[in-house]
C-alpha cells in the first residue's frame, strides 16, 4: 500500500441537543475546521466523501443536504451509509486510487429522529421487524449469550462503564463525562436485562471531518500527518441466530487483514492506545477479544488487570468512547480523530505518553455484524 | 499508484413491474448469480461488496449488513454507498476505486430496488430539504417539467419531439430480454398518454421497476485472466452539484453533465464525443433529457437535439447509438438504474450484448442521474488505459 | 448588514416521513408464514452442501451461496440461547413490557429464531425449554406473530 496519511482532524461537541445548527451548518463548520486544522484551502482538496443516514435525516437522499456545505459542488463527491470508519475507508481508497486529498465528513442529529424506530428499520420486515426489535434489545441478546458463554458478571461490564465515562471527564469534545461508581451503574434503570442505562451509550447529535492526502500532499499539510498503515473491513452473516454474537468472527477477520497489512503480529506490544465503538459497555470486553488481545471470554480481564485504564499499558478509549459521546454515523470517525489526536501528542489531559501506534474501530448492522478496523501510526 | 479496473462480468434481473416470487435479498441473490454466471467465477473469488439502494423505497437501514446471504457478502468486506439516482453509477465508481486502491483484486458492485414495496413518490417528495423545498418543489417531476419547458422556450423544441426519444428507447427495448416494458409505442400513443404536468406525459417517464444489477470490476492482471476482452475504465466523472431545486438555474443547461462530461472527455482524450464515442447508455429519467443532455455531452449543439434525434443519429445503426438496452424509459428500478446504464455500456464493450449489440464498440459512455440535478458519467472501453 | 446570530430564536418543523410499504415475502417465506397460518407447523430449510438447517428458511444459503430446495418441518419446542427482558415501553413493541426476546434453537434447527417470550419471565434462563404458542387460526394471518409467543415449558 502507498504511504497515505490523515492530515486534518475535526470535530464538534457532542450533546443532546443542538438547537441552533442544521445538519447542514455543521457540515459547514466541520469542513471548514478540517480546512484550517489541515492549512489546506478547499483548492487543494480534490474530492469528498459526505456519510448520512436518510433514516436519520428523515429525507431520502440525504446526502443532498449537504454536499454543497462540504464543499463539494464542483468535486467529484460520493455518500457512504454507514459508520464515519467505512466512509474514511472509502476516502482512504479514493487517495489510493489516484486522488490526492479527499475531505471525509460525517454528521447526525439523532435528537431530530427516533432512534429506536431507526434502529429498528435494520432488521428484517419480514421475520423479525414486527417483533419491535431495535439495537439496544438486540445487544441485550448479545451480551446474554456473552456473559452466559465465559460466566460474566454485569459487575465486570459496569467497570468499563465507570473507566469511560471517566475518562471522558478529560475529553472536552464528550457528551458525557461523569464520576460513576460500579453500584452507580448497577443501581442504574435497568432497560433490557443484563443492560442498564449506564451500559447503554447516548443519543448525541454531533459531526466531524478528516482529510486523508497522499505522501506528496502530506508536506503541504501544516500537521504532523498520521499514516494510515492497515485498514480492512468484514460482515458476518444477518440473521441473529446465524450466529455466534459472543464470537466476532468478522471482527477477527478484519483485524487480522489491517495487523498483516501494518507488520503486525502481537497487537498487544504493538499498539499504544485503542479507541473502539463501545455503544454498549459490554462490547468494549467483546471487540477487545476479536481484535486479538486476548484469549477469547478474557476480554474483562484486561480491565481487572488494569490494562486498558489510562494508567494501563494499553488504555483503551481515552476519549471516554460511544459510551460518553454517540452521535451514530460520526462515532466511527470520532473513534479515528481520538486516535489522530493521540499520535501527534495533541490530546491534552488525555494524552497517552509517547503514543506512536493507535488502533481506531467502528461497528455497522446489529450487534457488531459488520466491523471496520484502521491502524494510525505517527512514524511512516 | 492507481492500478488499472475493468469489468469482466455483468448480471441483472428480468425486471418487472412487481416481482411477488422473491424478496429483496433473494432478488439480489438472483443479479448476483448472473453476474458470477457471465464471468465463470464463484462468490468464493470475490473479494469486496459494494451495494446500494434507496432507503426509503423498502425502508430497510443497514442494507449492506440486511443483503449479505443475497450479495455474497457473508464474511467479506461490504459497504454501503447511496446518492440517489446517481446511486448505481456512485456504486460502480466505488467499485473501481475498492480496486483502483489495491486493496481489492475482484469487487462485485450491487444495485437494486423494489420499487413495488412502497409509494415511489412518497418517499422521493422528501428528498427536498424539509424545510425550505418540501412543501413546493417535491418529488422528481415537478423540476423535470421545470427543466422541460424552459428548454422548449429556449429553442422551440415541441413535445412531439420529446416523444421520439421515448419511442427510441421503447423500441431498443424489443432487443432486450431484460427490460421491463418491452410493447412498441408510437408519437400519437405519447401525446395521447396522460398529461401528468406539463409538457410532461405519462409515457415520457420512466417505469418503477423491480430490479437488481451486478457488475464485477477486475485489476490489471486479473482482468484478463477472467474476460478474454475486458471492458477497462477509462474514467469516471462525478458532479452533484446542487443542493436546492431552487438553485438550479434551468436556461443554464445541466451543469453538472457539461462538467462531468468535460472532466470525463479529458481523461479517456475523447475531443468529437459524437465520433470518439461508439455506444451511449444515457440515464434519461425522462423524455426531454434526450433531447437536451446529448447537448451537454457534445453529440450535437445547443438546440441540435431535436434535429439530431429525428434524423436517426441516436437510433440502432445511427452515427452513435443511445440506450441500445431501451433505457431507463425502459426499466426503472433506481438503485439499479445508473449500474445498467454502465453494465449495458461494459457489456457492449465486451461484445457481449447479443441482439442489441452495436457493431465495433471501442468507447462507450454510461450516465447516471438523480439527487439534484446531478450526473455521474463512466468511460469504457477495449484499450487498457 | 450583519446579524448576530446568537440571538436569534431556533424554530423547530415537525414532520414525519409517512411512506406505506408492502413487502414481498417471496416464495420461500411465503412457504414459512402459510404453514404458521395454515397449519401451525415451524419449517425451515437444508442446505446439503454444509448441511445447515436454517430458520426461517431461506432461498439460499448465505455461506455455499447455493440454492436450497430442501424444506425440513422443525419442532415447535426449542431451548433458549439468549434472552433479554425488555424493561422499557415502547410503541415499536408488540406486547408491553416487561416481556422477553429470545433466540431459540427449535428441534432440528442449525440456528436460532428470534421470537418474544410473554410469561414466567422469573423462570427464563439460556437453557429452557420453550414451547411454540400459535394465534387461534381466525386470528393469524400469515405473518411472524403468528406464533403469539414461546412458553417456557
Amino acid at each position: 500500500m502507498d504511504n497515505i496519511a490523515i492530515v486534518g482532524a475535526a470535530q464538534t461537541t457532542y450533546e443532546r441537543r443542538k438547537k441552533d445548527k442544521t445538519c447542514y451548518d455543521l457540515v459547514f463548520e466541520m469542513t471548514k475546521q478540517v480546512l484550517e486544522d489541515s492549512g489546506l484551502t478547499l483548492k487543494d482538496i480534490d474530492n469528498v466523501i459526505t456519510v448520512s443516514n436518510d433514516f436519520l435525516d428523515g429525507r431520502t437522499i440525504s446526502s443532498m443536504a449537504v454536499g454543497e456545505a462540504a464543499g463539494a459542488h464542483d468535486k467529484n463527491v460520493s455518500t457512504v451509509e454507514g459508520d464515519g470508519t467505512f466512509g474514511a475507508l472509502y476516502g482512504a481508497m479514493r487517495v489510493l486510487g489516484g486522488f490526492n486529498t479527499t475531505l471525509v465528513v460525517a454528521h447526525s442529529k439523532g435528537s431530530e429522529g427516533d432512534v429506536k424506530h431507526i434502529t429498528n428499520a435494520m432488521f428484517d420486515p419480514i421475520f423479525q421487524r414486527f417483533l419491535g426489535l431495535e439495537a439496544i434489545t438486540a445487544s441485550a441478546l448479545q451480551a446474554s449469550v456473552y456473559m452466559d458463554r465465559y460466566g460474566i458478571r454485569e459487575e465486570s461490564f459496569a467497570q468499563v462503564s465507570v473507566k469511560n465515562h471517566g475518562n471522558a471527564k478529560n475529553n472536552p469534545y464528550a457528551h458525557l463525562p461523569m464520576d460513576l461508581t460500579i453500584e452507580d451503574v448497577m443501581g442504574s434503570r435497568k432497560i433490557a436485562d443484563p443492560l442498564k442505562l449506564l451500559d447503554c451509550s447516548p443519543v448525541s447529535d454531533g459531526a466531524a471531518a478528516i482529510i486523508i492526502a497522499n505522501e506528496s500532499y502530506t508536506s503541504k499539510a501544516k500537521t504532523k500527518p498520521v499514516w494510515i498503515k492497515g485498514l480492512a473491513h468484514c460482515a458476518e452473516a444477518y440473521f441473529l441466530g446465524d450466529r455466534d454474537l459472543a464470537d466476532p468472527r468478522s471482527l477477527r477477520d478484519a483485524a487480522e487483514k489491517a495487523y498483516a497489512m501494518a507488520e503486525i503480529t502481537d497487537p498487544m506490544k504493538a499498539f499504544d492506545v485503542v479507541e473502539l465503538y463501545d455503544a454498549f459497555s459490554y462490547m468494549e470486553p467483546l471487540w477487545l477479544e476479536g481484535l486479538g488481545f486476548c484469549s477469547p471470554g478474557e476480554g474483562c480481564k484486561l480491565l481487572d488487570d488494569g490494562i486498558t485504564t489510562m494508567s494501563g499499558t494499553l488504555p483503551v478509549n481515552p476519549s471516554g468512547g460511544v459510551l460518553s459521546a454517540h452521535a451514530l454515523l460520526v462515532a466511527g470517525l470520532a473513534r479515528i480523530i481520538e486516535a489522530v489526536l493521540q499520535l501527534r501528542g495533541e490530546a491534552e489531559n488525555r494524552q497517552v505518553p509517547g503514543a506512536k501506534t493507535a488502533l481506531a474501530h467502528g461497528i455497522n448492522g446489529p450487534c457488531g455484524q459488520s466491523h471496520c478496523v484502521w491502524v494510525l501510526s505517527s512514524e511512516k | 499508484m492507481a492500478r488499472r479496473v475493468a469489468i469482466v462480468g455483468t448480471g441483472q434481473t428480468d425486471h418487472r413491474s412487481h416481482r411477488p416470487d422473491v424478496n429483496g435479498r433473494e432478488m439480489i441473490y438472483e443479479a448476483v448469480k448472473r453476474a458470477l454466471d457471465d464471468c465463470e467465477l464463484s462468490i468464493h473469488d470475490i473479494d469486496a461488496v459494494v451495494i446500494g439502494n434507496m432507503d426509503h423505497f423498502e425502508s430497510i437501514n443497514y442494507v449492506d449488513t440486511w443483503s449479505v446471504e443475497g450479495s455474497g457478502a457473508v464474511m467479506k468486506p461490504i459497504m454501503k454507498v447511496t446518492t440517489g439516482g446517481t446511486t448505481g453509477t456512485s456504486v460502480a465508481i466505488a467499485a473501481y476505486y475498492h480496486v483502483a486502491s489495491g486493496l481489492f483484486d475482484r469487487v462485485l458492485a450491487i444495485g437494486w430496488e423494489k420499487n413495488s414495496e412502497s409509494d415511489t413518490t412518497a418517499a422521493i417528495i422528501t428528498c427536498s430539504d424539509p424545510i425550505w423545498d418540501r412543501f413546493s418543489y417535491s418529488g422528481a417531476i415537478p423540476s423535470l417539467a421545470t427543466e422541460a419547458s424552459a428548454y422548449m422556450k429556449q429553442y422551440g423544441a415541441t413535445q412531439e419531439d420529446a416523444a421520439r426519444v421515448a419511442v427510441r428507447d421503447r423500441t431498443h427495448a424489443l432487443n432486450n430480454p431484460h427490460a421491463h416494458l418491452r410493447r412498441p409505442i408510437t408519437v400519437e400513443d405519447v401525446m395521447a398518454s396522460p398529461m401528468l404536468a406539463y409538457p410532461i406525459k405519462l409515457l415520457d417517464v420512466c417505469p418503477r421497476t423491480d430490479g437488481a444489477a451486478a457488475v464485477v470490476f477486475a485489476a490489471d492482471g486479473v482482468a484478463q485472466k477472467i474476460a478474454p476482452k475486458p471492458a477497462w475504465i477509462r474514467a469516471c466523472a462525478v458532479r452533484h452539484t446542487y443542493t436546492w431545486f431552487g438553485d438550479v438555474d434551468y436556461n443554464a443547461g445541466l451543469v453538472s453533465l457539461q462538467g462531468a462530461s468535460r472532466e470525463a472527455y479529458q481523461q479517456a482524450g475523447i475531443r468529437n464525443p459524437a465520433e470518439d464515442i461508439d455506444v451511449a447508455e444515457l440515464y434519461l429519467p425522462y423524455s426531454y433529457a434526450g433531447l437536451k443532455w446529448i447537448e451537454e455531452l457534445g453529440f450535437c449543439g445547443p438546440g441540435e437535439g431535436p434535429g439530431f434525434i429525428q434524423d436517426g443519429h441516436t437510433d440502432m445503426g445511427g452515427k452513435i447509438p443511445v440506450n441500445p438496452s431501451g433505457g431507463v424509459i425502459s426499466t426503472n428500478c433506481i438503485g439499479a438504474t445508473a449500474l445498467l446504464r454502465v453494465a449495458e455500456a461494459a457489456g457492449q464493450v465486451m461484445g457481449k450484448a447479443s441482439q442489441r449489440q452495436v457493431p465495433d464498440v471501442e468507447v462507450a459512455l454510461a450516465t447516471g442521474f438523480g439527487g439534484c440535478f446531478w450526473s455521474d458519467m463512466v468511460i469504457l472501453g477495449t484499450v487498457r488505459p | 448588514m450583519t446579524v448576530n446570530l446568537d440571538q436569534v430564536e431556533p424554530l423547530t418543523l415537525k414532520g414525519q416521513i409517512a411512506v406505506p410499504y408492502t413487502w414481498w415475502v417471496g416464495e420461500v417465506g411465503s412457504k414459512f408464514l402459510i404453514a404458521l397460518r395454515d397449519e401451525a407447523k415451524i419449517i425451515g430449510n437444508r442446505c446439503t452442501k454444509c448441511n445447515t438447517t436454517y430458520v426461517p428458511p431461506r432461498k439460499n444459503c448465505g455461506s455455499c451461496f447455493t440454492d436450497i430446495y430442501e424444506f425440513v418441518e422443525l419442532g415447535n419446542e426449542g431451548i433458549v440461547s439468549a434472552h433479554t427482558v425488555v424493561r422499557f415501553k415502547y410503541p415499536l413493541q408488540p406486547v408491553e413490557s416487561p416481556f422477553a426476546y429470545a433466540l431459540i434453537r427449535l428441534d432440528g434447527a442449525d440456528v436460532g429464531l428470534v421470537h418474544i417470550i410473554k410469561r414466567d419471565l422469573d423462570r427464563l434462563k439460556n437453557g429452557v425449554r420453550v414451547k411454540a404458542q400459535f394465534k387461534d387460526p381466525s386470528e393469524r394471518t400469515g405473518h411472524i406473530l403468528d406464533i403469539d409467543s414461546f412458553q417456557i415449558i
